[in-house]
């Protein structure tokens, strides 16, 4: 193999933060090779700075042997690096094709378009429409658009930031077969995960970093799982613990919920129906789209039901509005940290008073206690060690993981006796993350019935008594989750998505 | 190249800056204005921000201070809340109106009694005038989802129609000889809302402006009503998931804003103008946008503001009688004040870079 790109020394500084220090690698033609490391280890800058979206301060990077240092992403995609972003950039109202068009140089006519991308398609195994509206897509299609996207543009070096973050088992799978493809016909892939199994499984070489350095590099397929992680971390790593239990009375019944979809890309939830028991925690799995948002806020009450359908310890709460249920005890944190679950500009003092109020006795006859919400920000703080300078930081000055601790410590300290959250663990680094599942695991472990939402089937697997699986809106039957095995959960998931395997 | 970059942190400094840059800005760029229409623009400046507070006449211009200042911090506070939540009340002036004719309608219904009770009567009354005009926009917002910008601006002219209709028709003055306009309610005692000390301007819609600051304050800072309009302004998913229920805030904040505007046409009505005519309405209504934007929502930012328009205002009328300046050139140095207080403002969040940056 040939070596394509390589960087040497690349530093680059932030006031008070130093993302990439003397950072150096070197990938090959074909190349699968992974970046590893924990949320704010510098991954991101590192392939912000080969995209020309960031400018090193030092070191440099050649490319073919020549120097290569594009001023704009531009440049960098005229050299032939692509990359698809964890968080795509589509128009949901504009069609696969005009999306397309939309981020290229000069955009050939639609119709020469849509054959390229009906031809790229094909090839790579990524069935696709090109005159489907983006809105209707599935997260998994969604990426599909992105890598089209790329391809078009034969790129050589293909960066791609956790790509299975949104995709069903099966959908990895085809992945996996159309980057092998592509790394079989010469283009190299810098592949951005934190999942080790899927980097074993697939990746060549993988550089680790850590607080911005390069601590590490290792040939993943004869590495442990855990030796990565703990390589990544820098210590041991702490697996939440759990002990069997006997789960008690059910305490939250969902029968025949259905609810209209809140807006136009929304989704219609359909005849959920479960039993939540105190002391259990119950995992539901899906790809992101599927109604998960939907059935958290008609639990949380942002999205009032129908009578009948939801019971909390035998009431009838379908119409109550959160205020009320948090009053009774069941609580919530949805998965947007900002702007959802917390207020970007607000202080954590005044985030602890957004849900804390009624429960905390922060709020005396409609007047705020400003000062018990301050110790209580600062409880939360202290317990779930949450790394700021204190309880009058806004919200948005936190990183992901830390604020994540926060949202989820907030909900935790009113001591729930049911608390759902989405995502908890979402873009949060490996010992944070760890510490989230582990407060989750307690809380169930007191008494409390969890229920968590989300789209890490290993997180799923790790912490749930019983598993379900969103598809379409639909909830498939819970089932324990011990001794699932993953081609049972991607059926549950919905199977394919109407994916297959590359033409090779 | 000049390109804005997003600051990490909103600046403080700017935020508290960017009102006295404003102004300091607009003298400049206004004394230009009146420069280029012939006028010497140290002198018309003066005349505008000095001569009303320190001139000759003083002691005639500050309780006039008083008088226009009020109305404007009034309806100022209760625009406030509904902006900070996103929620547009742009027809304050039609609930000024309505509160106007609502209060001065019940005045008039006594006439001539002589009793303590008309004047307290014809407050409420007056509150009422303005929320129930308000609470139109309001009650159509929340049930049908209409834009409450529109139905509330357009109010206005329908309120502006009422008020011709009653000062030639119902309410006119039956011994005022045919003329248009009600009965003068300044000289019916049991309605007067006359100075609380002779000659200083302090009536009771002043005490009413300082009322309402004070309550804005304690509800911004200390009520759960205004953390959740403060939460609504921010993030309005999050304000749904802590329990707001955006109906009833859109009802509130609506509500309130109209009974404080309903409030300031009573007062004005009951006491500086006297008498429900035509013309009775002057533009507060609308002035008071600027003084919420310019007192950046804050209800001290506001009282601030309401005195720096009113003797804008002021300060405007003597120049155009003594210097002979039109009365657009005002109008245009007034409007000036704001654009240059919401481009200041954009600096609060955004700073200004020089030259090629790396986007991030």
């Amino acid at each position: 193999m040939t070596q394509l790109m390589s960087l040497d020394g690349l530093t680059k500084a932030y006031p008070g933060v130093v993302a990439n220090d003397d950072v150096s690698l070197s990938i090959a033609s074909g190349e699968v090779h992974a970046l590893l490391g924990e949320n704010g280890a510098g991954k991101s800058t590192l392939v912000k700075m080969i995209y020309g979206l960031v400018k090193p301060d030092k070191g440099r990077m050649r490319m073919n042997g020549a120097d290569y240092a594009p001023a704009e992403p531009r440049a960098a995609r005229a050299a032939g690096v692509g990359m698809v972003f964890q968080h795509f950039s589509l128009f949901d109202a504009l069609s696969v094709a005009e999306n397309i068009a939309l981020g290229m140089e000069n955009a050939p006519r639609m119709r020469a378009l849509s054959a390229r991308i009906r031809a790229v398609s094909e090839t790579y195994g990524l069935p696709l429409s090109p005159d489907r509206i983006v809105g209707d897509l599935s997260a998994g299609e969604r990426q599909r658009v992105e890598i089209i996207r790329c391809l078009l543009q034969e790129p050589k070096l293909l960066i791609m930031d956790e790509p299975t973050s949104v995709l069903t088992p099966q959908e990895v799978d085809i992945l996996f077969q159309t980057l092998r493809k592509l790394s079989a016909e010469g283009t190299a892939i810098l592949y951005i995960s934190h999942k080790l199994e899927e980097i074993r499984a697939l990746c060549d070489a993988a550089t680790i970093l850590r607080g911005g350095k390069v601590v590490a590099t290792c040939v993943p397929s004869e590495t442990t799982a855990r030796d990565m992680a703990e390589m990544m971390v820098g210590s041991v790593l702490k697996v939440p613990t759990r002990a069997g239990k006997v789960p008690g009375e059910t305490v939250l019944k969902l029968e025949g919920l259905s609810a209209p979809a809140p807006n136009a890309f929304g989704m219609p939830l359909r005849d959920i129906g479960f039993d939540l028991r105190s002391g259990e925690v119950l995992g539901i799995g899906g790809v992101a789209g599927n109604g998960q948002d939907e059935l958290l806020a008609a639990l949380s009450g942002e999205m009032t039901v129908k009578p009948g359908m939801i019971r909390f310890q035998g009431t009838d709460i379908g119409a109550l509005r959160p205020t009320a249920r948090r009053a009774l005890g069941l609580l919530a944190a949805p998965e947007e940290r900002l702007g959802h679950a917390a207020v970007p500009d607000m202080t954590l003092t005044e985030n602890a008073m957004l849900t804390g109020a009624a429960r905390e006795r922060l709020e005396h006859h409609g007047f705020l206690d400003w000062d018990a919400a301050k110790r209580f920000a600062n409880n939360i703080i202290e317990r779930f060690d949450v790394r700021t300078p204190g309880p009058s930081a806004t919200a948005r000055s936190l990183s992901g993981g830390n604020l994540q601790k926060f949202v989820i410590g907030r909900e935790v300290m009113q001591r729930p006796e049911v608390l759902v959250v989405n995502q908890p663990t979402w873009g949060v680094d490996a010992s944070a993350a760890a510490a989230i599942r582990q407060a989750l695991l307690d809380l169930a472990e007191k008494g409390a019935a969890v229920i968590v939402i989300s789209q890490d089937l290993d997180e799923l697997m790790e912490i749930s008594d019983r598993f379900a699986a969103l598809n379409e809106g639909r909830l498939s039957a819970t089932m324990p989750a011990l001794g699932l095995d993953v081609a049972e959960i991607g059926q549950m998931m919905g199977g394919t998505h109407g994916m297959e395997v590359a033409h090779v | 190249m000049i390109r804005l970059e997003k600051r990490p942190e909103p600046s403080r400094a700017f935020a508290l800056a960017a009102p006295v840059l404003a102004v300091v800005a607009t003298m400049i760029a206004g004394g230009m204005l009146f420069a280029a229409l012939g006028n010497d623009p140290v002198a018309s400046i003066v005349t505008i921000f000095w001569e009303p507070l320190f001139g000759e006449f003083a002691f005639y211009y500050r309780p006039q201070l008083l008088i226009k200042g009020a109305p404007l911090v009034l309806i100022a506070i209760g625009l406030s809340l509904g902006f900070k939540a996103g929620i547009w009340n742009i027809g304050a002036e039609g609930q000024y109106i309505m509160g106007a004719l609502f209060g001065a309608g019940v005045g008039l219904a006594f006439y001539p009694a002589a009793t303590w009770y008309v004047f307290p009567l014809m407050v409420i009354a007056g509150a009422a005038g303005g929320w129930v005009w308000a609470m139109i926009p309001a009650l159509l917002k929340v049930r049908f989802g209409t834009n409450e910008i529109l139905v509330s601006l357009m109010l206005v002219y329908v309120a502006e129609q009422f008020l011709a209709s009653m000062s030639l028709g119902l309410l006119r003055n039956p011994e005022g000889m045919g003329f248009p306009g009600s009965r003068n309610l300044q000289q019916y005692p049991s309605a007067y809302n006359a100075d609380l000390i002779a000659g200083s301007g302090m009536h009771w819609g002043v005490v009413a402006a300082l009322v309402a600051v004070i309550f804005g304050y304690v509800l911004l800072a200390r009520h759960r009503l205004g953390f959740a309009i403060r939460v609504t302004g921010e993030a309005p998913r999050a304000a749904r998931f802590s329990g707001v229920n955006p109906a009833r805030l859109i009802l509130f904040c609506l509500g309130t804003s109209g009974l404080l505007a309903g409030l300031a046409g009573l007062f004005e009505v009951s006491g500086p103008a006297g008498q429900v005519t035509i013309d009775f309405n002057v533009g507060y209504g609308f002035t008071a946008i600027i003084v919420a934007f310019l007192g950046r929502l804050h209800p001290v930012g506001i009282l601030l503001a309401g005195g720096l328009m009113a003797l804008t205002y002021i300060g405007g009328d003597i120049a155009s009688s003594n210097l002979g300046l039109p009365a657009a050139a005002i109008q245009v140095f007034q409007g000036m004040l704001l654009f240059f207080l919401l481009a200041f403002d954009l600096f609060t969040n955004f700073r200004l870079r020089l030259g090629r940056t790396e986007a991030v």
